[in-house]
């Protein structure tokens, strides 16, 4: 994305004129969707399908290209086809509709670019303009290619500095080896061949990607192999390219969520260096570790976090506050401030607070803890204390009778 | 209209009833016929002269047609037919419909009047016994659609009938038997004699089955039967007019049953083809054909949409025809070809070997195939020349010392990398028992076949490497991490196998070392000391496999060999009467059905025939044969690892870790299920993989509920926000995809390569 005037700075946003952006790849529809939320007023070219009667009492229907301005009431992102479907009501009338109608506008990428203005009902707060800062960053490594695989089960995916999309997932039934059939070679080629032309109409290769072919055991191996021999023999250089500079990475299983431990690997640690997605990886790697340790120093779920930040635990030297930036995003005000003063009283304290793509497998670890966990920087126990005695007590009352 | 419209609207039912009814239609002749036959009956009725009284015009214009107008032969024929018939001809074919040219079918009926079309006694009935490689249903078509053939389904319908009859038949005896009192009872004494003599045995035999259609002539004094319907019908004889035919012979008696019996129940009337059917078979045509029933019944059953109502001129009420479809039930029933045994006596009748199946498992390397691949050879499943051929083969790689493993590893990704990646299974016999071999493998990326093996086994063999370095880092790998998941798999009967004692110049003192380390940690992980047994092999030799060791460096084992420990083992207990649960390990395509399934049945008993449910897919199949060990057998019970061919399904229904179940008590589906899990390393939400058998799908770790106490299950602590190692939780697993899950399950939780938890479904 890029500000539609030059002029345009973060430091300067003039709440009243809002902030005009322009649609300049795919992704950016996804930064739309983390700015956009219930409530904001957009202003962009929308399609409008009007009737009109003629004298005589016949109707003409057609779709007029105007620019209408609504009040947000709920949006749909459409991952697979980068999508951004944003419902609400219009507020300013034109010739073609009225004050009060509803309407959707459809937000996509295409070839012209595409000029939308964003009025935030509640202003620009911090977490806004962390995403914002992030919409507009120049410099995006391409996206990364991942076949995550194992007998019988690929899924191919791509993945973008803020969200993983699994494009397509291959299922095969692999026949296991029985002592009367002895080659269950063929069931594994027609596997590789199946998952190769899925990953060709997949993916576009024509810019230089990084393949990365992970499974447990040879899977990846044997199927890079099979597609430099397929490249070979169909004499189809950019496969024999693409084949040349796959890395196989070692996983456990071929889930999406061993894209973990891919990102991990040594092999992908220096072909990117600093992805976005790595460093989360990380950051939820280190938590877990932390968790383990029981040391006090890492804690999750909303109440014990609100409870460290506030003691002003999660500051400089490690202190690292996790969100979900799902919680951003329409989501009542209260809910939002609350969040957004977490972020801000890190920052204060000079930690470092990150928000984590739900989109990305790094995000969806988080989710399973609730969405929000914290590094401290020094060990405070107990900290669910009170939340344990209240539940407990209510169970005491129910049961009487449990053993604590 | 044109034809072809006629042909494109062709309604199959209105098709039928035309055939059925087109007596009324087909009389329609040609202008040309019509001047010939007008001509003929003149010339006829003028050939005739007096007699023409005696024929009808109708009669004279089916002899003309019959005879292509031929006034001569019609003439004759009329003559011998009607006019002076020969003596036992009694009725003549009178009042036939008007003019029908195909009315001369009609005298077929007449011939087989006394044939008891469709209502053969049951004793006489054919047993269908299908051959072996018979298919199913119709020829043609994709199967999809479960279709069987009219015959088989009338003879199923028929089948069921008699057997309701058999209940039934109490009450309608009675009824029976006045019927007969009014009507048969005409058994002259003379025909009585020689079959009372001649049949008794085969009566005898057959009057359990005796219904009261059957026409049982017995001579009264001598023989008071015990079946009532017999006895009823010949206490009673009642003299009836004797019927002017000829006297049937014995052998038609018994085939066809006394011909009074019959003659009288036919009306005669006017008989069209199958007169004499019996009212229920004739019922059976005014009804939804059994077809019809079939599947509508099937359609009702599986997709719960409305049984399809076949809309028919002049059937009974819809209801009584939806009454019937209910009462049929068909759709759960076997397929006809099902012999309908009582698996669990036969099972106990069949005095056959205990079967019984271990797990091979141990750290990679540790010689497990190889070890297998020698016993094989010892017991001679293998012979010495395959061994000899895989040597040769194995040298042109520079692998000598993998001959023998690869006996179990065929595939040529195993051969070429020296490892094992998937189970291999093998079987071999001892005295006593029928052996199955899970080979798993070793490599910790292949765990998950691991657990697909050792799911499958009643006891395992835990293979270690004797040799220096070698078992310590086994110990710290897989040699734990097997023992731990076969434990939690529900296996308690482990044989330690130290291998490689030959590197080691047979020391016993490196043997007892080892025994006491692992012994250690087998305790730890839940085994009963008396369920641990050690023996010290040399894989690659033989020794203390089959035989004793001959090395004298061995001599101070006197303990059993290997195949002596697996004797000892008994098989753990089978669930034998539970509903039918079987997890498939493998499907593939084979010439007797293109779903061939593999895997072990977990509990409860198939049977050729029988119908089943795949689970999460809830697509229904049909099981058309049934292999075991390589022999095809008309049922299987718990603990045997079978082969089935099913039929009536698509394979795009059947992946391997689906399960098989009973469609009466199927398995339920769920994506999410609270567990009672002991924790091998930190529990927290986070993402795992769950696996039961071959069954491996990915979840999360939802919530910890309460963390319990290890031995009384009380809760300890509410809401954790860990779970240490060691410790029992009760946690929330959600999955992504619905998986046939139930309770007392075990699974296995895994995540990043290493098994975090296992345990019980809650």
């Amino acid at each position: 994305m890029r500000f539609a005037t030059k002029r345009q700075t973060f430091e300067a946003i003039d709440e009243d004129a809002g902030v005009s952006l322009l649609i300049v790849e795919p992704e950016d529809m996804w930064h739309a969707n983390n700015m956009i939320s219930v409530g904001d007023v957009i202003h962009a070219p929308a399609f409008r399908k009007v009737t009109t009667t003629t004298a005589t009492g016949s109707t003409i229907g057609k779709s007029v290209r105007t620019n209408l301005s609504i009040k947000v009431k709920s949006t749909f992102f459409d991952p697979l086809a980068s999508e951004l479907k944003v419902s609400g009501n219009v507020i300013n009338e034109n010739e073609w509709v009225s004050v009060g109608q509803h309407h959707t506008i459809t937000l996509k990428y295409e070839k012209g670019d595409i000029k939308f203005t964003i009025w935030k009902s509640h202003g620009w707060d911090s977490v806004a303009l962390q995403t914002l800062r992030e919409a507009i960053s120049e410099d995006r490594p391409e996206a990364v290619v991942a076949v995550v695989m194992q007998e019988g089960l690929a899924n191919i995916c791509l993945i973008t500095d803020f969200r993983t999309i699994v494009k397509q997932r291959v299922e095969s039934t692999i026949p296991k080896k029985r002592s009367s059939a002895k080659d269950s070679a063929g069931g594994m080629s027609a596997f590789y061949e199946k998952t190769l032309s899925n990953l060709r109409s997949a993916i576009d290769f024509t810019v230089p990607r990084t393949l990365l072919l992970a499974s447990p055991g040879f899977v990846a191996q044997d199927f890079r192999t099979y597609m430099q021999s397929e490249g070979a023999r169909r004499a189809d250089k950019s496969l024999q390219r693409i084949a040349k500079d796959a890395v196989v990475v070692h996983s456990s299983t071929g889930y999406v969520h061993s894209l973990n431990e891919v990102l991990k690997s040594s092999e992908v640690q220096k072909t990117m260096h600093h992805t976005r997605f790595t460093t989360e990886s990380t950051l939820m790697d280190q938590f877990y570790e932390r968790m383990r340790k029981d040391d006090g120093r890492a804690w999750y779920g909303t109440k014990p976090v609100e409870k460290a930040v506030a003691e002003g635990a999660v500051g400089r030297g490690g202190g690292v506050l996790l969100v979900n930036n799902a919680f951003f995003r329409s989501m009542d005000v209260g809910t939002r401030k609350k969040y957004v003063g977490l972020v801000d009283k890190v920052k204060e304290d000079g930690g470092e607070a990150r928000l984590l793509s739900s989109d990305h497998e790094s995000g969806k670890r988080l989710d399973a803890l609730g969405g929000i966990a914290a590094l401290l920087t020094y060990p405070m126990l107990d900290l669910d204390e009170d939340d344990e005695a209240e539940s407990g007590d209510v169970e005491y009352s129910a049961e009487g009778t449990t053993v604590i | 209209m044109s034809r072809h419209q006629y042909i494109r609207n062709l309604d199959y039912r209105d098709a039928i009833d035309e055939f059925e009814g087109y007596a009324e239609e087909e009389d329609e002749l040609s202008p040309e016929d019509r001047a010939l036959m007008t001509a003929g009956t003149i010339d006829v009725q003028a050939a005739l002269g007096v007699e023409v009284s005696k024929v009808t015009v109708a009669q004279i214009e089916e002899a003309l047609w019959h005879y292509y107008f031929d006034v001569d032969k019609s003439v004759t024929y009329l003559t011998t037919k009607f006019i002076n018939p020969p003596p036992k001809e009694t009725k003549p074919a009178a009042k036939q419909p008007h003019g029908n040219p195909f009315q001369s079918r009609t005298s077929l009926a007449h011939v087989f009047r006394d044939m008891p079309w469709g209502n053969v006694p049951k004793h006489r009935e054919t047993t269908f016994i299908p051959p072996p490689m018979a298919r199913l249903g119709l020829l043609g078509g994709s199967g999809a659609a479960p279709k069987i053939s009219k015959l088989q389904a009338l003879a199923a319908a028929r089948k069921k009938k008699a057997e309701e009859k058999g209940a039934t038949q109490d009450k309608m005896e009675s009824a029976r038997t006045k019927m007969n009192e009014l009507s048969v009872g005409d058994t002259p004494a003379a025909r009585e004699v020689p079959l009372a003599g001649a049949f008794s045995k085969r009566l005898k035999t057959s009057e359990s089955t005796a219904q009261g259609r059957v026409p049982l002539v017995l001579s009264e004094p001598t023989r008071s039967e015990p079946s009532q319907s017999s006895s009823a019908l010949v206490r009673e004889p009642e003299i009836m007019p004797s019927v002017d035919k000829a006297p049937q012979s014995m052998f038609a008696q018994t085939l066809f049953g006394s011909h009074a019996d019959v003659f009288h129940r036919v009306p005669q009337e006017s008989y069209s083809l199958y007169a004499d059917l019996p009212p229920s078979v004739l019922d059976a045509f005014t009804k939804p054909s059994p077809d019809d029933v079939v599947l509508a019944a099937q359609a009702k059953a599986g997709k719960k949409t409305p049984a399809a109502q076949p809309k028919k001129k002049g059937t009974p009420s819809a209801d009584a025809v939806a009454g019937e479809v209910g009462e049929l039930k068909i759709s759960d029933a076997p397929l006809p070809k099902s012999r309908n045994f009582d698996v669990l006596s036969e099972f106990e009748k069949s005095k056959s070997k205990k079967t019984a199946s271990f797990v091979v498992v141990g750290h990679v390397d540790a010689g497990k195939s190889t070890m297998m691949g020698r016993l094989l050879l010892e017991l001679k499943v293998i012979d010495q020349r395959t061994v000899d051929k895989l040597r040769r083969e194995a040298e042109t790689i520079g692998k000598t010392s993998f001959a023998l493993a690869w006996v179990l590893d065929q595939r040529s990704e195993e051969r070429a990398r020296g490892v094992t990646i998937d189970i291999a299974t093998n079987r071999f016999e001892t005295e006593h028992t029928a052996f199955t071999i899970l080979d798993a493998p070793g490599h910790r990326d292949f765990i998950p076949n691991m657990i697909a093996g050792a799911s499958q086994a009643d006891f395992a063999i835990l293979v270690v490497d004797s040799s220096t370095g070698a078992f310590e880092s086994g110990l710290k790998g897989q040699t734990k991490e097997h023992s731990l998941l076969i434990r939690s798999m529900g296996v308690s009967r482990i044989i330690v196998a130290v291998n490689k004692l030959d590197a080691v110049a047979w020391s016993q003192e490196r043997f007892d070392e080892i025994k006491d380390q692992v012994s250690g940690f087998l305790s730890v992980t839940g085994f009963q000391q008396k369920n641990i047994a050690f023996v010290p092999v040399s894989g690659l030799q033989g020794d203390n496999l089959v035989r004793r060791s001959t090395d004298p460096a061995a001599s101070w084992y006197t303990g059993p060999t290997l195949v002596e420990e697996l004797e000892n083992s008994e098989p753990s207990v089978r669930a034998l009467a539970k509903p039918l649960r079987m997890t498939i390990s493998e499907v593939y395509r084979t010439m007797q059905s293109p779903v061939t399934i593999a895997g072990r049945i977990d509990a409860g008993s198939v049977q050729m025939g029988d119908a089943v449910l795949i689970q999460p897919s809830s697509e229904k199949a049909y099981v058309k044969s049934i292999q075991a060990d390589d022999a095809p057998v008309d049922w299987a019970v718990a603990g045997q690892n079978i082969v089935l061919h099913l039929s009536h399904i698509d394979p795009i229904h059947v992946k391997v870790g689906d399960i098989i179940c009973d469609p009466a008590k199927p398995i339920p589906r769920a994506d999410t299920f609270t567990m009672k899990a002991l924790a091998f390393d930190f529990l927290m939400p986070m993402q795992v993989d769950v696996h039961r058998g071959r069954l491996h799908a990915a979840g999360r770790i939802e919530t910890i509920t309460a963390l319990l106490d290890k031995v009384s299950g009380a809760v300890v602590k509410k809401k954790p926000r860990i779970v240490k190692p060691a410790t029992v939780a009760r946690i929330v697993v959600k999955l992504d995809q619905l998986v046939p899950l139930e309770k007392g399950l075990r699974v296995v939780l895994r995540s990043g390569g290493q098994t975090v938890a296992a345990g019980l479904l809650e």
